[in-house]
């Protein structure tokens, strides 16, 4: 089953976790074949907001909403269950400084 | 008696008894706690029309599981029949296929416990985990959990739903925990076993002192944890459960009124849970490894062990609230050793406790410590500083016992 890991981190800690680190932990999850994909985020501040409405497009600076924590990143992995993406989860480095919202996946049902 | 009627009072008696261990296994047979549910009903169904015609079997909860599974797969059959989730059937072939895996012993002993670990499993709201201990380890029914906790019913029946969602989309596994995760999640287990029985031993709200089935429940899945994972904690809190419950008798007047600990008539504690209590306790403390329910144990017992207040070992019980500190700080905790120094040294050594503990800006929200700065205050004949701290102490408190304990002391006060 695959689970999405959300990693929120507050502004001012976007980079309290080394690179190095966070890119050890994708290639550690990869070659236990969890990782199905990992990305690191720009800060909030690059967000652009997209509607469409009424067939109108509408475009607007940030985020949705302005929380204190960003998103900053994520991993899609792949898990046993919950128990298995917990465990995952806890090994991403910002979970740390952060927090990490695990996310059950939902098959598409067309 | 007829024999149909006998045999319907047999049927009765294996649900009592038996009904939640036939759901934990079905609910690991078929992956599902709802289909589980249904099975289950349809089984005890099953056993009503087919007993009376072909006798009891000499083993109903093998029978019961047997044909839940039976009657669950029939219908998951018939369902994948017009409904294109292959999954279903593939589920039920697999459960079908092997008959080792519910008739194994030790996997049907273990199913009560994965019963109780998914129930309780953090993922869950603090208040869906008590909701679903209730209805499906204890059995309850959801209007009945809804009285407990003076919580409208579909409210309850809302919070039950979401957590099963949960467990089935989330994937919560049915699993007991590794022996690397078990102390942790067995936290997490005797803590709502706890909020349930301090829900009915202390109501936080409403008419009464306390609500007995809330901790008989509690005292019932203390038991099943200590026959099934007996770690010290479990019996600490085991006997912490009874020596607390111990005292009901003693806590209210005949008309409902609140009574303190030392005014209580000790003659009216049960000393059946006290023996157990305390038997559990030693039990408990010669494991190397003491925790806060076996700490708060203790303390209970030297209650327990005592004539009267007077006689107390007040120097044991600060002692031991130095350990619990030590092992689980918590400014509740400071404020029940701030009692215990004053039982010792006097009440001017409690207040100046828990002064310090509200000037830290700590517990100015808690009933309880105003209700016992108010106490102390009250001793020392500081009547006005008495009179703010139990009107403060007043306009926290929800019970309505306790509120008339409150303005009673309040009316004291001013004669």
């Amino acid at each position: 089953m695959k689970y999405l890991c959300l990693v929120y981190l507050e502004g001012q800690k976007l980079h309290a976790v080394p690179d190095r680190e966070c890119a050890d932990c994708g290639a550690g999850l990869r070659k236990n074949g969890s990782l199905i994909a990992a990305e690191a985020l720009q800060p909030i501040e690059t967000a652009t907001t997209v509607r469409v409405r009424n067939g109108k497009l509408s475009v607007t600076d940030g985020p949705f909403a302005e929380t204190k924590e960003q998103l900053a990143g994520f991993y899609l992995i792949e898990a046993r269950d919950l128990n298995d993406a917990i465990q995952v989860a806890a090994k991403i480095p910002p979970a740390r400084e952060g927090s990490v919202e695990v996310r059950p996946v939902r098959e598409l049902n067309p | 008696m007829s024999t149909t009627e006998s045999i319907h009072e047999t049927v009765n008696a294996v649900y009592l008894s038996d009904s939640r261990r036939v759901l934990a296994t079905l609910i690991r047979l078929l992956g599902d706690f709802d289909v589980a549910e249904e099975a289950l009903h349809d089984a005890f169904r099953a056993a009503l029309e087919q007993w009376p015609r072909e006798g009891v079997p000499t083993n109903p909860r093998a029978w019961l599981v047997s044909a839940g599974r039976f009657k669950a797969i029939d219908g998951m059959r018939r369902l994948a029949r017009f409904d294109a989730l292959d999954d279903v059937g593939d589920a039920a072939d697999i459960a079908v296929d092997d008959p080792a895996a519910w008739a194994d012993e030790e996997s049907v002993e273990d199913d009560r416990l994965r019963l109780i670990f998914t129930c309780c499993h953090p993922a869950l709201a603090p208040d869906a985990q008590v909701a679903l201990t209730l209805r499906e380890v204890c059995g309850l029914t959801t209007e009945e959990i809804a009285r407990a906790y003076l919580t409208p019913a579909p409210t309850l029946a809302q919070r039950i739903v979401r957590a099963k969602a949960k467990i089935r989309d989330a994937r919560i596994p049915y699993q007991v925990p590794a022996p690397g995760e078990l102390p942790e999640r067995l936290d997490a287990v005797l803590r709502v076993v706890y909020l349930v029985f301090n829900e009915g031993y202390a109501a936080s709200s409403g008419a009464q002192v306390t609500r007995h089935d809330l901790s008989a429940e509690a005292i019932r899945l203390g038991r099943l944890l200590v026959e099934l994972l007996p770690e010290p904690e479990s019996l600490g809190l085991l006997a912490l459960m009874l020596l607390h419950d111990s005292r009901r008798a003693a806590r209210t007047s005949p008309s409902g009124e609140l009574i303190l600990l030392e005014d209580q008539d000790r003659s009216l504690w049960d000393r059946n849970q006290i023996a157990e209590g305390t038997k559990l306790v030693e039990r408990a403390l010669a494991s190397r490894v003491v925790g806060p329910y076996t700490i708060q144990a203790a303390i209970a017992a030297v209650h327990a062990g005592a004539a009267t207040a007077a006689a107390t070992d007040w120097e044991e019980i600060v002692g031991l609230y130095d350990v619990l500190s030590r092992a689980d700080a918590s400014p509740v905790i400071e404020l029940n050793r701030a009692v215990a120094v004053a039982m010792r040294d006097g009440p001017a050594a409690g207040l100046s406790l828990i002064d310090a503990i509200l000037a830290r800006g700590d517990l100015l929200d808690y009933r309880l410590a105003h209700a016992a700065r108010a106490e102390f205050c009250r001793r020392l004949g500081k009547t006005s500083d008495a009179r703010r701290s139990y009107e403060r102490a007043l306009a926290l408190a929800r019970q309505e016992p306790e509120r008339r304990f409150l303005e009673r002391r309040l009316a004291e006060l001013s004669n």
